[in-house]
């Protein structure tokens, strides 16, 4: 039974995980984000609203952060769907397991590693030069939204190209033969088979790298040039550099709230899609 | 196979490996400092000790590591060798991008560090916070007070204390490749930031630190480097905001895109200036008209060193003229020691770049503390960035 100390038991590890790394370092953001900047930075005790009523500072980030990661998101999903597609499809099944690992290959070296081998792919001496050799001058890359998004796309390719995988692999051949049968083009049969069923995969795979994405901080500060700020650099740079303990605070809880409501509303709407 | 050829790395060659790792490019340092790289391999020397290297001729004992946290480009590698064969303990080396972010991480706790590496501006208010010690001066047998310029050692005193020894000084200027100049000099903060928007569009780099950024655009407008005052911030901060989309980026790790082609000119510290002058010559290293920063860096020690003996021993060790000397070779910052001076060759005493004129020195101001924790400064370069 459920009630039994036993089953309870399993439990214990997670929560006092949860309990130590989650909920108590939250409660100590949630504090001092009601403090005050001590006079050379840090935390100073104390109650007010300041910080809150701040946040307007920080609005561009915010922006920014709200604008880019929707744009990667939907990037990432481009680019993934076909893959898994062709991947769960196509592919002979001999050749499937290989694929599969070499899209993993590249996540056992660090993000961080990888991540500075696109400031050279993008740098000038990189991609635009190669451009330059097929007649196409003057394209600069890095340091721009654009170098961004090559990077989070690359980056979280992966995470959307999996779940997607996962649920088209599932799908039943039969159905596709059955709607054949019954008069569909190939494309109304993925219109009205394969694409419906595979929602899922999708919104897994968009919520993984969507949540991610608003927390990101280090494709931005590589391949942005420090031009490109996203809530995750303006957070950083508080408790890093300007030492704004409690603004940072105020920041970080604010953005918990914006995630809280954006992936509530987005369970809600996929959920309701589905039944 | 025999039993050598499968052996893999050696211990040794490991260690290099490792070593080289750690001190190396400025690109590292940058990689050090988005991602706390440098902690963890601070953590994973500490727990493989087996890593580290045998003691070997240990005058005394004091421990088999130090940790020190300093700026890229800023030490000569084979001094820290000398330094591990001549005590046994190996020198671990954090580097940082900015005073900002060393007060950040000693202000959170729990550093680790022996040694590190403040500038003048920042001692009262590490003082003030109570985050580095009265230095034991009966350890650093080689700091002789006497022989040092006051006007870079005076900082490291507070209320009559020594809490800090001079390490370098130098000068906040500008790099300019002027390859792309048409053969033109810029002598003027002015020229920095009107070319910027329009020759150099795209080309130029300033500091991700508030106190060059903000204080060299201040010159623009004559205003002092230090100024807090809210309309000269403000005109300050128009200018950066109008310049930001002609900027290459707002990144101190300016030495890899210079040296690539990708930048022209970056706001600039005199060794990476004279680094840079060294293996491009066209690369030109510029100090304002209007002024700027002259600046004066310290050994000190935090309160809560692990290694404290180790760390005193490596202040003492780098700051003997002989091994200063060999510093200075290698990094192109000027030293307040006339010891040290003393070894080195005249071109180098003679170099404009280490040594400007006098009427371009006289026109500098030191930074000052309430620059560092100005609470508006900080604002402002956060709204230059995300604009």
């Amino acid at each position: 039974m459920y009630g039994s100390w036993a089953n309870r038991l399993l439990l214990v590890p997670a929560t006092v995980w949860l309990l130590v790394m989650l909920v108590l370092p939250l409660l100590v953001v949630i504090i001092f984000s009601f403090g005050e900047r001590g006079t050379a930075g840090g935390y100073v005790p104390a109650f007010t609203l300041e910080q809150y009523a701040n946040l307007s500072a920080r609005f561009t980030a915010f922006k920014n952060t709200l604008l880019l990661a929707p744009t990667g998101t939907f990037l990432c999903l481009l680019v993934a769907y076909p893959l898994a597609y062709f991947l769960a499809v196509k592919v002979h099944p001999k050749w499937k397991t290989l694929l599969l690992v070499m899209i993993i290959v590249p996540f056992w070296t660090s993000i961080l590693i990888r991540t500075y081998a696109w400031i050279f792919i993008l740098g000038g001496q990189g991609l635009p030069k190669v451009l330059g050799f097929l007649g196409i001058e003057g394209v600069r890359l890095i340091n721009t939204p654009t170098a961004v998004l090559i990077g989070i796309v690359y980056a979280y390719l992966p995470l959307m190209v999996f779940p997607v995988y996962v649920s088209l692999e599932k799908l039943d051949k039969r159905l596709l033969e059955a709607a054949s049968d019954l008069g569909s083009s190939p494309i109304e049969a993925f219109r009205n088979v394969t694409l419906p069923l595979s929602i899922p995969g999708v919104a897994t795979g968009c919520m993984l790298v969507f949540i991610l994405l608003m927390g990101e901080f280090l494709i931005p500060a590589l391949l942005g040039g420090g031009k490109v700020f996203f809530i995750g650099n303006a957070l950083v740079d508080l408790f890093l550099q300007s030492r704004n303990w409690a603004y940072g605070s105020a920041v970080a809880a604010t953005l918990v709230i914006i995630m809280l409501v954006t992936v509530s509303i987005y369970m809600k709407l996929v959920v309701r899609n589905q039944q | 196979m025999s039993k050598k050829n499968d052996q893999p790395i050696s211990r040794k060659k490991f260690m290099q490996e490792l070593r080289r790792y750690e001190r190396g490019s400025v690109t590292r340092r940058h990689f050090l400092g988005v991602t706390g790289l440098g902690v963890a391999t601070a953590v994973m020397g500490a727990a493989v000790p087996g890593l580290l290297p045998r003691k070997s001729w240990a005058a005394t004992d004091i421990g088999d590591r130090v940790i020190l946290a300093t700026w890229p480009n800023y030490h000569d590698p084979a001094n820290f060798e000398k330094f591990t064969e001549m005590t046994g303990a190996h020198v671990q080396v954090n580097v940082f991008g900015s005073n900002e972010e060393m007060l950040a991480k000693l202000q959170a706790g729990g550093s680790g560090w022996d040694v590190f590496v403040p500038t003048n501006y920042t001692i009262t208010t590490y003082v003030g916070e109570d985050l580095i010690e009265p230095l034991e001066l009966s350890k650093i047998n080689n700091f002789e007070a006497s022989a040092f310029d006051p006007r870079f050692s005076d900082a490291g005193t507070v209320n009559g204390t020594v809490y800090a020894v001079p390490k370098n000084w130098g000068t906040t200027g500008y790099v300019v490749n002027t390859k792309h100049t048409g053969g033109k000099q810029l002598t003027t903060w002015k020229e920095f930031w009107d070319i910027t928007k329009t020759d150099f569009t795209g080309r130029t780099m300033v500091h991700d630190y508030q106190l060059t950024t903000i204080g060299n655009a201040l010159k623009y407008f004559g205003y002092s480097f230090n100024s807090v005052d809210p309309n000269e911030l403000a005109d300050a901060e128009k200018l950066l905001i109008e310049v930001k989309p002609h900027l290459y980026a707002i990144n101190s790790d300016y030495q890899p895109p210079l040296r690539n082609g990708d930048a022209w000119m970056s706001m600039c510290w005199t060794g990476d200036g004279k680094q840079l002058n060294t293996d491009m010559p066209e690369m030109q290293y510029v100090l304002g008209k209007e002024g700027g920063e002259i600046w004066s860096d310290y050994y000190a020690v935090p309160k809560s060193a692990p290694h404290r003996d180790a760390g005193y021993a490596l202040i003492d060790f780098l700051l003997d003229p002989a091994v200063n000397a060999k510093e200075v070779l290698a990094h192109g910052y000027p030293v307040a020691d006339s010891r040290t001076n003393e070894l080195l060759p005249k071109e180098l005493l003679e170099d404009p770049i280490l040594y400007p004129a006098q009427e371009l020195l006289d026109a500098l101001e030191f930074g000052a503390a309430a620059t560092l924790t100005d609470p508006n400064r900080a604002e402002l370069l956060a709204r230059f960035k995300s604009a």
